[in-house]
């Protein structure tokens, strides 16, 4: 791999080597930039990965064994939490994303949903819903959808295109044939007919068959939450990372945590303060910066980097830095079968329903979703989180159903919208510091009514499927405040007008012309919460334009 | 078998250690997990009974009691013979060692416990199965009795080469097998539908 020096002015720092500035990375040096990736998180390898629920899954609320491997780790970044700006925020493990090279591609359970075209324009659909920040995007499907097509053809996602009536048009069909049916997916199928539904086969980031110099999925089963020993799942550790490697002008930079993007007299980034993994401070001068953090850290990121030009942040004129956090919502239902599913073998999800994907104002709110099947557990998990809620906690009865129940047990996962609102919101914590004396990132999140009502209403759904999939027992966990999140969006959403966004509709920066952001921040509405497709489709069309418009000099040099 | 992962991964940490890859970053996180890991081979290697290193034999025989009152033995092994109680010492001088205070003092009223429950006897595993029953009922709602069942979960179900889950009778229990490939049809339903579809 290339290495550059610090002093070397590189075409393109890239921060953040997760699902976004993987891509971005690999296209940039593909087209010829040299490129240098600063990830904050290691870079580990599939001989990393191990089916070791202990090291890798995390199991207590405060820190596993010590410390996360492949997600945020609490003990190093705290993050501190509250439901409205009126109240102090506490210490909370609240945050989760992916810290490592690949980021969150790496331990995803690889669902790999393409956003349907009313996602794009719910504001002018619907009309104005009070008190949120519901708005179009400056972008339609048809702008992205060559840019799902190559995500897909580029890393490798298996699927059945046609099936699903509700799916949107596409240019090509999936380069791979779908998963093998597991029982969870029958389940849902046969549910999901009698109640006169449509399940389809589950679009997944991982192979089916070998493809591109890769091996197919081996269902071996320690997918979601676990990097992948085969290198199956089509994460960007997998994929867009060896070939912006092979490119000889890409450097992958692990262990490096950006601290402050600095900025010229004339108000352009030059370059970025990190420090390494012994924590000593390095500068690294660039032509142009490409900040991919995720919807946390990118915010956290622009906030931490003020200067005499930029007194409320990086990129922040609008004041909506770190504003319209959004957050995965969803249900989860659970049932017993009579029958053994054995769902801990092969992927998490084979089948799907997005009946209920589309907003109906019948229902009296705002909001839809999608249902997915799986097993959302491995053996430890299963028996802390896993058992019907009324099973003894210890003793006979605990071991009996714990015994009966692994391999009878499957969960009905629903993944809903979530309203932007400008009150939730990421932002510097005044007091509380993280490992490397910098800012924690302050969380504010309450979620809107609406957003509520869509999750109960998949609740109910879900029963109702476990009802039809002849289930004996089934229980709904609890629909109440969340207190955690992954799939981080909306805090730099994408925009025309520099007052009511953070970037424009190529994810160039409003207020800095060699600055641009893309990731999870850039949405500007949730969809149905499985955003990696879309993140990953929107660094491709980034990076396409990133590239044409630095080629033609527009971006490098100043003007 | 149990040998063999932690082999693996001691290897796999040299040799990132000596290609300079990534190793700021293992040296940093990875010798806890490594420490509990080699703890728990010697002892394998040995050929003896494991060596507790945070517990008295007294002590251990008390962990090992309430371990086997949240996981019972009977036809089918339990916490017991998972040997979790090798776990439970080895995390609490690995990984959860800030642990040990909670579990000194949880001990210590356990004791007063069952001295109150009768006279006769100072331990917790000399009472009665239905005195233990009792005692236990009456902190399932502490941290202590908390932090033991989640360690006895855990050492009933992880990785054999942390110590626990000897045999693998905590995977055989609830009929998990660890394996690199699976070929479907995985279960009952499945199964059925390929037959129908044929």
């Amino acid at each position: 791999m290339v290495r550059y020096e610090d002093k070397t002015q590189v075409d393109f720092l890239v921060i953040g080597g997760g699902g976004a500035g993987a891509i971005v990375a690999k296209e940039l040096s593909a087209a010829g930039f040299q490129v240098v990736i600063l990830e904050q998180g290691p870079y580990l390898h599939e001989g990393d990965f191990e089916h070791d629920e202990l090291k890798f899954k995390n199991l207590y609320a405060s820190p596993a064994i010590g410390h996360e491997v492949l997600t945020s780790d609490h003990a190093l970044q705290p993050n501190t939490f509250r439901k409205s700006e009126n109240e102090k925020a506490v210490f909370t493990p609240y945050l989760e994303y992916g810290r490592c090279v690949g980021g969150g591609t790496v331990h995803f359970t690889a669902n790999y949903w393409r956003f349907h075209e009313i996602d794009f324009h719910e504001r002018s659909t619907w009309g104005e819903l009070r008190d949120t920040g519901l708005a179009d995007w400056p972008i339609s499907y048809a702008d992205l959808e060559p840019y799902y097509t190559k995500a897909e053809w580029e890393l490798g996602i298996s699927g059945s295109a046609g099936v699903n009536p509700f799916d949107p048009p596409r240019s090509k069909p999936y380069p791979l044939p779908p998963m093998a049916i597991k029982s969870s997916g029958v389940l849902l199928e046969q549910g999901a007919h009698k109640l006169g539904w449509h399940p389809y086969p589950a679009p997944l980031a991982i192979l089916t068959q070998p493809y591109k110099g890769r091996t197919a999925c081996a269902k071996c089963g320690f997918c979601e939450y676990f990097g992948c020993e085969w290198g199956a799942k089509s994460s960007t550790l997998a994929t867009v990372i060896p070939m912006a490697e092979k490119t000889g002008r890409c450097e992958i930079r692990a262990n490096s945590y950006v601290r402050k993007i600095s900025s010229d007299m004339r108000g352009r980034v030059d370059g970025v303060i990190y420090f390494d993994a012994k924590k000593q401070e390095h500068f690294q001068s660039a032509k142009a910066v490409v900040v991919c953090c995720n919807g946390a850290e990118t915010p956290r990121l622009l906030l931490m980097s003020k200067s005499n030009l930029f007194p409320q942040g990086l990129a922040n004129s609008s004041g909506l830095v770190g504003k319209y956090f959004m957050i995965d919502l969803g249900s989860l239902c659970q049932g017993t079968f009579e029958q053994p599913l054995n769902e801990y073998k092969g992927v998490r999800v084979t089948r799907v329903v997005q009946d209920f994907y589309d907003s109906d104002p019948k229902r009296g709110f705002f909001g839809g979703g999608g249902i997915d099947t799986r097993f959302d557990f491995y053996p430890i998990s299963f028996a802390l989180n896993g058992l019907p809620p009324d099973t003894p906690r210890w003793g006979e009865g605990f071991k009996n159903t714990l015994m009966r129940n692994f391999n009878r047990t499957m969960t009905v996962f629903s993944h809903t919208t979530c309203l932007p609102l400008e009150s939730n919101s990421i932002s510097l914590d005044p007091e509380v510091k993280d490992a490397w004396g910098l800012p924690a990132i302050r969380v504010t999140y309450k979620s809107h009514p609406n957003d509520f009502s869509t999750m109960k209403f998949f609740s109910e759904r879900s029963m109702e499927l476990l009802d039809a999939a002849g289930a004996l027992s089934k229980w709904a966990l609890p629909i109440e405040d969340t207190t955690s999140a992954g799939h981080l969006m909306g805090t730099c959403r994408l925009g025309d007008d520099s007052k009511n966004s953070v970037v424009n509709k190529y994810h160039r920066a409003h207020d800095v012309p060699n600055l641009f952001i893309v990731d999870g921040s850039s949405f500007v509405t949730s969809g149905r919460n499985q955003p990696t497709c879309t993140i990953q489709a929107l660094a491709y069309r980034a990076a396409d334009h990133i590239s044409r418009t630095a080629k033609s000099g527009g971006i490098l040099s100043p003007v | 078998m149990t040998m063999n992962i932690g082999e693996a991964s001691r290897r796999q940490f040299l040799l990132h250690s000596v290609s300079g890859l990534s190793s700021a970053w293992l040296a940093l996180r990875w010798p806890a997990i490594l420490a509990a890991q080699e703890h728990a081979q010697r002892a394998e290697a040995s050929g003896h009974p494991a060596q507790f290193q945070f517990f008295s034999p007294e002590d251990a025989v008390e962990v090992e009691a309430i371990a086997a009152q949240i996981i019972p033995s009977g036809d089918i092994p339990g916490a017991q013979e998972a040997r979790v109680i090798y776990f439970i010492d080895r995390v609490l001088v690995t990984f959860d060692r800030d642990k040990q205070p909670a579990y000194t003092q949880g001990l210590k009223d356990l004791r007063q416990r069952a001295q109150v429950l009768s006279p006769t006897v100072n331990r917790f595993s000399s009472l009665t199965p239905a005195q233990q029953i009792q005692v236990l009922t009456a902190i399932e709602k502490t941290d202590f009795f908390e932090l033991v069942r989640l360690h006895t979960i855990m050492g009933f179900l992880a990785k054999p080469g942390y110590g626990g889950n000897h045999d693998q009778v905590g995977w055989k229990l609830i009929g998990f097998e660890d394996r690199m490939t699976y070929a479907p049809p995985f279960g009952y339903y499945d199964r059925e539908f390929g037959k129908n579809q044929k």
